[in-house]
């Protein structure tokens, strides 16, 4: 116990610790300040890989390490799509995952928003369009926003759910409207 | 050593591989219009490295199967059944990466165009059901509660104990093989460094490697450096990150967040020493698409001198915390035999007591020079591929350290040419998670004919359904994690 303390304590607090350059530290700006006008709450997202490599995971997982420390901001990954505002979907869609994603889909509460993380979500990526890939999310439910990159960098997930939030205008439930 | 045999010796042979503690580490076929249908196989009986090709006779499609000689034979027999239309005698003919995105009568690698009238894309898969008193079944997935890759789990449990574990995979399934098809060879490095992107470098380097022994192409020294150095950067990327998930997984939120701070540090040394945070197009055929920059050794030696320390405190905190110690020892345990019989590889199979490291038993250069020390522990259960996490950790600081001082100068790249129509290659890399093997077979003007990648995840996946036989479902997440197997490099 006494190890464990004594190295939260030499760890200090290193969220967006120097050298992080500006622009991360604007978007870690921008996205709390808008998500406070615009919700008032913690924004709620569910992820949902529907066929990507797992590269795109690897960087939606880091934003919740201490350096980007999503939670502070107040974005909360959640376990139903039933408790989600914005759905953050990866992959090129495979078949198999088609009606899987199409029902998350449905389950998320109206209004909802829709990020598609990486090449492969933005346009099907390396992987194209086949037999057993239908290529870009937009091909299966609608989309706001893209979010280019293999994989994009955690900054530029995070500018990308700004981007969503900022496009929708607050509607009077305080929720993200369409 | 490349044989080519017909289907009763294949069975002699796979019996004899598997007699002398041998293991199948590949299995692929061909259907191609115009010439004979072909299954292939690669095997490793240290320090050999054996690859196969079965000429399947004429007309019948068919092949004897080797399920019974190393058991994860049987769901890449089903693979090769649904992608290629070659039937195996075993006795499971459900399909396997198959569900319903194409019809049971059209083979994707053999068949050109697919058709294009699909038929409904939920199907119903024959789950093996256990009976019995107060037995239940509870089945999770595809999608999961958290940021992790779509499968199906079917548990049959009696309270909270679980009897028996079906998984059911190929969700991910995107075509790769196919798509392979549709690239040119010089190219096709980008897509295998995309069938799991955690093992990028893994994959791409397996790529190259085939691509280059097939055209007789010698890398230059700096290279082949230059790619180890990049896979042990991926290798300890990984073990940060399930380190810092496991603790989490057992309770101890401390853990992932220092892990995780320390893997993104990790991220952005690699970046500003080789030019990006994942080094999925690092390696290209012929050597690496750049050099170290100026800073790269330095930015790296101080980051693996602050890692060292740091790992060093925070291993001695895993293994006083009584908490952790609970939950890890003895949950989710394969022991040796059973890991033998299974053939289980990689991180989780030298956990197990198996010892297979490709960095030693069939080592290409730099690893030749590099000795590398094989870490091994018997009790395969979570706390042992825990610990090995840390072992292997501690020993691919070594190595970087190494690699950093004795890096031989000189270019980083030479050109490859054009394979001939018909050159075939095999690649073997040991990623973080075990071996990956490259088929590759050339096609004319510069296509490939036939790129199979395969995933050490083929072998443990189900091992995972015996680890957690008489667990409870309540540690069914950290169990998993423990393996943390690959759905998309599996799933193809
Ligand atoms: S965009 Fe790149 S990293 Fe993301 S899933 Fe596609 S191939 Fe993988």
């Amino acid at each position: 116990m006494l190890k464990t303390l004594q190295q939260i304590l030499k760890t200090g607090i290193v969220t967006a610790a120097p050298p992080a350059p500006a622009d991360e530290l604007r978007v870690r700006e921008a996205l709390e300040s808008r998500i406070r006008e615009v919700l008032g709450r913690a924004l709620c997202i569910r992820e949902v890989d529907a066929g990507s490599c797992n590269g795109c995971e690897l960087e939606i997982h880091a934003l919740g390490n201490p350096v980007y420390s999503i939670e502070s901001l107040g974005i909360r990954f959640v376990a139903s799509p039933r408790h989600a505002d914005l759905l953050l979907v990866t992959g090129p869609v495979s078949r198999h995952m088609e009606v899987a994603l199409r029902r998350t889909y449905d389950a998320t509460p109206d209004p909802k928003l829709v990020v598609a993380v990486g090449d492969c979500g933005a346009c099907g990526g390396i992987f194209g369009s086949g037999y057993a890939s239908c290529g870009a999310v937009s091909n299966v439910i609608p989309v706001d926003v893209v979010v280019p990159g293999c994989p994009p960098s955690p900054t530029r997930i995070l500018s990308g759910i700004l981007a969503a939030i900022s496009k929708s205008p607050t509607d009077s439930t305080g929720r993200p409207g369409q | 050593m490349h044989l080519v045999v017909d289907p009763v010796e294949w069975r002699a042979l796979a019996q004899d591989i598997a007699a002398a503690g041998g293991r199948l580490l590949a299995l692929w076929g061909t259907n191609r219009v115009g010439q004979c249908d072909t299954l292939h196989a690669v095997a490793i009986a240290p320090p050999r490295v054996i690859s196969m090709s079965i000429a399947i006779a004429d007309g019948t499609q068919q092949y004897p199967g080797v399920e019974d000689v190393f058991p994860s034979a049987s769901r890449m027999q089903r693979a090769v059944f649904d992608l290629c239309g070659l039937r195996s005698t075993e006795q499971d003919t459900r399909p396997w990466l198959r569900h319903a995105a194409w019809p049971v009568d059209a083979f994707p690698l053999a068949a050109d165009p697919m058709p294009s009238s699909l038929p409904s894309p939920i199907d119903d898969y024959a789950f093996v059901r256990v009976e019995g008193d107060g037995v239940h079944e509870i089945a999770v997935g595809p999608v999961h509660a958290g940021i992790i890759e779509p499968g199906h789990f079917r548990f049959s449990v009696v309270g909270e104990k679980v009897l028996r574990l079906e998984e059911r995979l190929g969700y991910v399934h995107k075509g790769i093989e196919r798509r392979f098809t549709e690239l040119p060879i010089l190219d096709g490095h980008r897509l295998a460094a995309r069938v799991s992107g955690d093992s990028g470098v893994a994959y791409a380097w397996s790529y190259c490697q085939a691509l280059e022994r097939m055209t007789g192409t010698t890398v230059p020294p700096r290279a082949s450096w230059l790619r180890a150095l990049a896979l042990e950067l991926e290798r300890i990327a990984n073990h940060l990150g399930d380190l810092g998930a496991l603790g989490n997984d057992a309770g101890f939120a401390f853990g992932l967040a220092q892990f995780s701070r320390l893997k993104e540090h990790l991220l952005r040394a690699t970046e500003q020493a080789l030019g990006q945070r994942y080094l999925l197009d690092l390696v290209v055929p012929g050597g690496t698409r750049n050099d170290l920059a100026p800073a790269g050794a330095t930015v790296l030696d101080e980051y693996l001198a602050q890692l060292t320390d740091e790992v060093t405190v925070l291993r001695g905190i895993y293994e006083e915390h009584t908490g952790l110690r609970d939950r890890f020892a003895g949950a989710g345990a394969v022991l040796p035999e059973l890991a033998a019989w299974i053939g289980l590889v990689g991180l989780a199979g030298r956990a197990s007591g198996q010892t297979l490291d490709l960095r030693v038993d069939a080592a290409c250069a730099p690893y030749d020079e590099l000795a590398v020390r094989r870490c091994t522990r018997q009790d395969g259960d979570v706390l042992a591929r825990v610990t090995l996490r840390f072992d292997e950790l501690a020993e691919s600081v070594r190595l970087l350290r190494r690699i950093l001082r004795a890096m031989p100068s000189g270019e980083h790249a030479v050109a490859v040419p054009v394979p001939e129509p018909g050159a075939v290659g095999v690649g073997l890399i040991e990623a973080w998670r075990g071996p990956v093997v490259t088929g590759l077979e050339a096609g004319p003007d510069g296509t490939i004919l036939r790129c199979h990648p395969q995933d050490p995840s083929w072998h443990n996946w189900p091992a995972l359904e015996h680890a957690v036989i008489g667990n409870i479902v309540p540690d069914f997440p950290l169990i998993n994690k423990s393996f943390n197997l690959s759905y998309s490099g599996h799933d193809l």
